[in-house]
């Protein structure tokens, strides 16, 4: 057995407790992920809200940068928001090298203004979930200027996306931590579960070439 | 893909305003006086910056009416940093809460720091669609605040002095009062309420969930990294900075290491690596050495 699904949420800076109880509503432990000794054994990772400068000053220095990089090279799932999202983006338009990268679009960062320019709003939500109007919040939030031609649009406001994924990547400008719609955390889940299944079943082969 | 008609976009709202202070925790605000010092903060890796003419410190120092900042030196920091900016406004001092919300800050500090303006009143903080923090000695003064619209409270403390005895003092009570609503039964809450001063409503939900509706974070006297991780251990969301840094002997090493030190508040190992080696932390000052009129905390209602 791979045990319970464990999810690493990055507890740098930002709203980490928000994820963890999203989580804890489906049913996943959650781990606190400060450094990359905290990402062995763990099924999908969250990176949540947050300053990008100050995640990539604390978790560059630390080496946890170069941790999530190695575990999402390795197929780890992971799911970023507004900053997290940043994170995850192969290009930054302010020309500030990427972070994690992984997912194929340019976004600029806090790309509707200042927090006065702040905001909810409704998103209609596709491929993820059923289909809906969801509320959504967006703090300072980065706009994706480019998405790649292989990346699937899960959410747009306005006619842009907001939500995109690519293979086991999932970026969101908004904050779905903030609100009480699962989908975004819930699609992380299930690819926590096939990523375990994936591993289980490897470690069992390992064992019967053994045997 | 769901029916789509233009949705209409609402700003100001108190969760987009409390959601700002949400993404913040687990991070410094440090006070910068110039557009050096604000990037010296970004990059030694603070979440905001907090713009001001004169830290805690010099205005203690300096005496006389504190007043909110020129708005071209809040511009020059605003433009020199990417992460948000924040400014101070003069408690009950509407008309300087309007103009920074013109400066298009990204939240408003109500500050004890500075001389009051109105000492009956706070600015009804509802009435603006940027955010405000204020500050609060206790439970019932920060339920006082965000009844009047804060989407942030921070401790007082006792700002420019360098010693953090009343930040804690202030966390404590905060915390021990949540405790006390939490203990009491539903038909204790109106003689609570009444004794908080504060209203009926918010002091049911603080029984109930056993935390403040919004951010809290620790501010007043914070010099070294180990004073920022004990009010991260006494449940603090976040510090903010003022006087401890640019009044140190090394302020680009004393930022960094106390980043480091909210991040890894936890950790001992950590704290003692990022303690070691930060040169001379700000002289500080004994409260009891204060005379009364001295304390800023004092001032708020």
């Amino acid at each position: 057995m791979a045990g319970k699904i464990c999810i690493g949420v990055v507890a740098v800076q930002g709203a980490f407790v928000e994820h963890e109880s999203m989580f804890a509503r489906l049913g996943a432990a959650t781990r606190r992920v400060r450094t990359s000794e905290d990402l062995l054994g763990l099924h999908a990772i969250t990176i949540p809200g947050g300053e990008t400068t100050t995640l990539r000053r604390i978790a560059g220095d630390s080496g946890l940068i170069d941790g999530l990089r190695t575990a999402r090279q390795a197929g780890v799932p992971m799911l970023g928001t507004c900053a997290g999202l940043i994170s995850l983006a192969d290009a930054i338009s302010d020309g500030s090298d990427p972070i994690i990268g992984g997912l194929d679009i340019t976004v600029r960062r806090n790309g509707y203004g200042r927090q006065i320019a702040s905001f909810e709003a409704e998103v209609s939500v596709t491929a993820i979930g059923e289909d809906a109007l969801v509320e959504a919040v967006f703090i300072r939030a980065p706009i994706l200027e480019r998405v790649g031609d292989d990346v699937v649009v899960h959410a747009l406001y306005q006619g842009d996306p907001v939500a995109v994924s690519s293979g086991e990547c999932l970026g969101v400008t908004f904050h779905p931590e903030l609100t009480s719609d699962h989908r975004f955390h819930q699609w992380l889940y299930e690819r926590a579960v096939g990523y375990a299944n994936a591993h289980r079943t490897r470690s069992q082969e390992d064992v019967s070439v053994r045997a | 893909m769901a029916e789509y008609s233009a949705p209409e976009a609402r700003t100001g709202t108190l969760r987009v305003k409390s959601g700002l202070a949400q993404m913040l925790k687990g991070g410094v605000i440090m006070d910068v006086v110039n557009a050096e010092q604000a990037r010296i903060a970004e990059e030694a890796g603070a979440c905001a910056v907090m713009a001001l003419e004169r830290i805690p410190a010099d205005i203690r120092a300096d005496g006389g009416v504190a007043r909110m900042s020129d708005p071209d030196l809040i511009n020059e920091i605003k433009n020199a940093v990417t992460i948000p900016v924040m400014a101070k406004c003069r408690i009950g001092h509407f008309v300087e809460a309007q103009i920074l919300e013109s400066l298009e800050i990204d939240y408003i500090d109500e500050s004890e720091v500075l001389t009051p303006a109105d000492e009956a009143n706070h600015v009804d903080k509802h009435a603006f669609r940027i955010p405000f923090v204020c500050g609060a000695t206790d439970l019932g003064e920060a339920l006082r605040r965000i009844n009047e619209g804060a989407a942030m409270i921070r401790t007082k403390g006792e700002a420019g002095t360098g010693n953090v005895v009343e930040a804690v003092r202030h966390m404590r009570a905060i915390h021990g009062g949540i405790a006390r609503l939490r203990a009491a039964r539903e038909d204790e809450l109106y003689a609570a309420a009444k004794e908080l001063r504060a209203p009926y409503e918010l002091v049911v939900s603080v029984a109930k969930t056993g935390a403040l509706p919004v951010v809290n974070f620790s501010a007043g006297g914070i010099a070294t990294p180990a004073d920022a991780a004990l009010m991260m251990q006494l449940g603090a969301d976040g510090v903010f900075v003022g006087s401890g840094i640019y009044k140190s002997e090394d302020p680009p090493a004393r930022a960094r290491a106390i980043v480091e030190a909210v991040t890894h508040f936890n950790e001992p190992d950590v704290l003692a690596r990022v303690s070691a080696g930060l040169k001379e932390a700000m002289p500080g000052i004994e409260i009891s050495s204060l005379r009364e009129s001295e304390l800023l905390q004092s001032r708020g209602w």
